[in-house]
């Protein structure tokens, strides 16, 4: 989904708030947060690709407003729900307020995911261009390089697609990439002598 | 008895919210005794930036070891001991004079743990993710990390499987060093790519 989870390049969030060490869990409840998410995967066989999606579904505005934490938060109260753990109403009961969770998948369930794809279509030095389109459900191909060109300069493993393995119980395997991109062909802005690299499966990708 | 025992710290709505998923997970018996308290402990104390800095330290004394690393990273690193979730599949990218590497994940907060621990805030928060992408240069000046003109710069969004490492380059004057010396120079940043040494 074209969410507000998807940041590259996006403009006017202000400074990096940096620092150079900080505790692991400032506050205990990002501690149990987190914990609380595993447990909700392990119970409820949540794969990576649903649980990231779980977490770019949430309402944008809570998402910006929000920490890392806060997120898992959420992601694990809504798939607790989903997955048939808890319910809503227990959660606000017990919390005494609102509980916000995250909004409803977009996208159809995968029932059929397709075949395997074990040999690479591409070569390290080939160059692709990343397909352009939007799917409605949970996807790794990140909006600023869709339709860009660009070179590939690695191939890694095949790897379960997310965007099949978040909607289901259905995986499809398929290589992955490193594409380089120059920056100034994403930005259009003259930059020089900087590459964005971008690891995408390969069925995000065609031949340039 | 204190004014804090009987005004204790107000509970905060996510607090509040945590408890609440707490409470009823534990109550259908899904929350094992001691788990949140086991894999905290691991977090905060057995899996850091210590780990990255050994391997960074040892591909600096060590030749065969630097290449073994540049070639396959995740094994390279499995012989100092460190693996697991987030670090299945990892990648060193080696600074130069010329090269700068530094490592992002635009669309979640993906970093390898094994090495460097958790994440900091920072690294997971809007700005960083947004601007590492599209102005390096800019924001790695602006993070302390001025790089000349001629320096090229690569950044490597953490978008699938793959999670990277930066080696960085060593220091001059370090030539006597130990091995446990070598590695206490060796900083987070340096390892995501936000500093050099």
């Amino acid at each position: 989904m074209d969410g507000i989870h998807d940041l590259g390049g996006m403009q006017g969030l202000g400074p990096v708030v940096h620092s150079p060490a900080e505790p692991v869990f400032p506050d205990r409840w990002q501690a149990v947060a987190r914990a609380l998410m595993v447990i909700v995967a392990g119970a409820a066989g949540v794969s990576g690709g649903e649980f990231r999606h779980s977490i770019e579904r949430m309402e944008p505005g809570h998402y910006l407003t929000s920490g890392y934490y806060e997120h898992w938060l959420t992601a694990a109260a809504t798939l607790a729900v989903e997955h048939g753990l808890v319910t809503r109403s227990e959660l606000e009961a017990r919390a005494g307020g609102r509980f916000p969770l995250s909004g409803p998948v977009l996208a159809p369930p995968v029932a059929a995911a397709g075949p395997d794809v074990t040999e690479p279509r591409f070569g390290s030095g080939d160059r692709v261009r990343v397909r352009e389109w939007h799917p409605p459900g949970h996807t790794r191909c990140p909006g600023y390089v869709r339709g860009k060109a660009g070179v590939v300069v690695r191939v890694d493993g095949t790897h379960s697609v997310p965007d099949v393995e978040a909607h289901g119980t259905a995986r499809r395997c398929e290589p992955t990439y490193s594409v380089r991109f120059d920056a100034a062909d994403l930005w259009g802005d003259g930059q020089r002598g900087v590459s964005v690299h971008v690891d995408l499966w390969d069925s995000y990708l065609e031949r340039s | 008895m204190s004014e804090g025992a009987h005004h204790p710290a107000p509970v905060s709505p996510v607090e509040q919210r945590v408890a609440a998923l707490e409470a009823l997970l534990t109550e259908r018996g899904l929350v094992p005794g001691g788990f949140i308290e086991e894999i905290t402990r691991r977090y905060e104390s057995q899996i850091g930036p210590m780990n990255g800095a050994k391997v960074v330290a040892r591909a600096w004394a060590d030749p065969g070891y630097k290449q073994r690393l540049l070639a396959d990273g995740t094994a390279a690193i499995a012989e100092l001991g460190f693996g697991g979730p987030e670090g299945d599949h990892m990648v060193v990218v080696e600074n130069s004079t010329a090269v700068h590497n530094v490592i992002v994940c635009t669309l979640c907060s993906c970093y390898p743990w094994p090495t460097l621990g958790l994440p900091p805030a920072w690294y997971k928060d809007p700005p960083y993710r947004a601007r590492m992408v599209r102005e390096p240069r800019a924001l790695l000046a602006e993070m302390g990390c001025p790089l000349p003109g001629e320096v090229q710069i690569r950044v490597w969004d953490s978008s699938a499987e793959v999670r990277y490492l930066v080696l960085p380059q060593r220091p001059p004057g370090t030539e006597d060093m130990t091995g446990a010396e070598l590695a206490g120079l060796v900083t987070r940043d340096s390892m995501i790519g936000v500093a050099r040494l």
